[in-house]
């Protein structure tokens, strides 16, 4: 077993062997989340804080279940209920919660680089949630969870990201986990929102969606984050459909087998045919079930962390 | 004069492998059920010697016996002191009512990872009793925890570690103790 961490704060620092010790715990989790019986007691009497920054309900109820379920207590702070409108800092506010006794600190914020700004100075562990368009890295782990459960492994795998990369941390880290594990991964969508540079990470990058599709045997569709651009990125929502939206003629590119990944939420008729999306091809509600067992996975590997390491 | 901080193996292959046969037949004479027995190996040093016992059984009941695993990890009372376990697979199937749980482990000491093992096998369900056999008995318990079952009583001194080698088939072949 290879974790000494004390924080998860991004994919791109960890190791593949990191990466698969947290792969292997998360599997012994998501057989307890199918028992009777679905808690243990290993994190009992510990105190976990999910300070939420910027609107989340999907993410921040996965972690507030995947506590639960480790018997740690769990608290919600989040952003419009909380002091930052009457002008407190964001390292007060943190140091406010940690002056709770907080054990772990679960962070969502729409700056790059929040969580690792708290590490720095909080004695708490502290777990990325999402900050702003760096890094995701819990969705990376359980969309590479999900496709090892379903394929075998990784190494080898063709995985085609669709959609806004750009402004996407799902994208991101979800790119540093599937190279680090091996897997070929092209990117595809419009041109304003797949920039070339990501070539730089060891993706291939198209702008044709038959090409990318041809051979896949796993497409992960990202919605477009329309809080995150400006309008201009491209001209509508119905050329983007038109032009990069999954359906099944273009599906038939892929691998028969071929998964169909999204993280939610999905915009149904946009980036994938609403047919699809309840296909035995797409896997997204396993998706969000396995997110459980990973951040289960993650708070009992980060707890046990006492390393200096970041 | 023997060096000190040198490893030494008790006992041998041979009385090793009868204790282990010992312990079955004195399981089936305490069960005569056969049915109703299921043995579960704490992970993972007592995965192998369930195995192995549950063939021994099978024979002696002349009817299979149910096999599974136990992983105590996550009930562990020093999860904050020693770090986190690595998690090995929890494989109890089928419904505890009724059943005799027989816990399977190669060395018992402080009887920690047994009180683990316990809470662990109670979060699937409520058998009608657990028993305990382990194939070395090396004392040091911290707990009021007692095997019903046991193939060698072995002295050692609290700093020393007793490591339990099985062959392919799960049959015990060798205990070493080292500094």
């Amino acid at each position: 077993m290879s974790w000494h961490r004390k924080h998860l704060l991004d994919i791109e620092s960890l190791s593949a062997e990191e990466l698969t010790t947290v792969l292997d715990t998360a599997r012994e989790f998501k057989a307890v989340g199918e028992r009777d019986i679905k808690k243990v007691p290993a994190l009992q009497g510990k105190t976990v804080v999910n300070f939420f920054v910027e609107p989340s309900t999907r993410t921040r109820v996965s972690f507030e279940l995947s506590a639960k379920r480790l018997s740690a207590d769990i608290i919600n702070f989040s952003a419009d209920a909380s002091s930052f409108q009457k002008g407190e800092s964001l390292k007060d506010t943190a140091r406010t919660l940690e002056a709770l006794n907080a054990d772990i600190i679960v962070i969502r914020h729409k700056a790059a680089g929040a969580p690792h700004f708290l590490a720095r100075f909080l004695n708490a562990h502290v777990v990325n949630a999402g900050d702003g368009a760096h890094e995701h890295p819990t969705q990376a782990l359980l969309d590479v969870f999900t496709i090892r459960e379903k394929k075998g492994n990784i190494a080898g795998l063709n995985v085609t990201i669709l959609g806004d990369i750009l402004f996407s941390r799902v994208a991101r880290s979800n790119i540093w986990a599937l190279r680090k594990l091996g897997a070929n991964v092209t990117l595809c969508g419009p041109s304003t929102l797949v920039p070339r540079v990501f070539e730089q990470m060891g993706c291939r990058v198209t702008y044709d969606l038959d090409e990318a599709l041809t051979g896949a045997d796993v497409i992960n569709l990202l919605r477009i984050q329309h809080e995150r651009q400006r309008k201009t990125m491209f001209p509508s929502i119905g050329e983007y459909a038109r032009l990069f939206g999954l359906n099944r003629a273009r599906l038939a590119k892929a691998k028969p087998d071929a998964l169909i990944m999204h993280p939610g939420p999905m915009n149904r008729g946009v980036e994938i045919e609403s047919g699809l999306a309840d296909s035995d091809r797409a896997v997204i509600l396993e998706q969000v079930t396995n997110g459980i067992a990973v951040r289960m996975a993650v708070l009992y590997l980060v707890n046990g962390g006492n390393a200096e390491e970041l | 004069m023997a060096d000190p901080n040198a490893s030494r193996t008790v006992p041998e292959a041979d009385a090793l492998a009868r204790a282990w046969r010992r312990v079955a037949h004195e399981i089936a004479e305490a069960h005569a059920d056969g049915g109703a027995v299921i043995l579960v190996g704490i992970q993972r040093g007592g995965v192998a010697l369930a195995q192995h016992l549950g063939e021994t059984l099978g024979g002696i009941y002349g009817q299979a016996v149910a096999v599974g695993s136990v992983e105590p990890g996550l009930h562990r009372d020093d999860l904050s002191q020693r770090g986190m376990a690595e998690l090995r697979p929890t494989e109890l199937t089928g419904d505890l009512a009724n059943k005799v749980v027989v816990l399977i482990d190669d060395v018992l000491s402080t009887g920690r990872t047994v009180r683990a093992s316990i809470d662990a096998v109670m979060a699937f369900g409520r058998p009608q009793c657990i028993r305990l056999a382990v194939l070395i008995d090396r004392g040091h318990r911290e707990l009021p925890i007692r095997p019903d079952f046991v193939g060698k009583n072995l002295p050692t001194h609290p700093d020393e570690h007793v490591e339990v080698r099985t062959d392919n088939s799960g049959t015990p072949i060798a205990v070493t103790i080292k500094k």
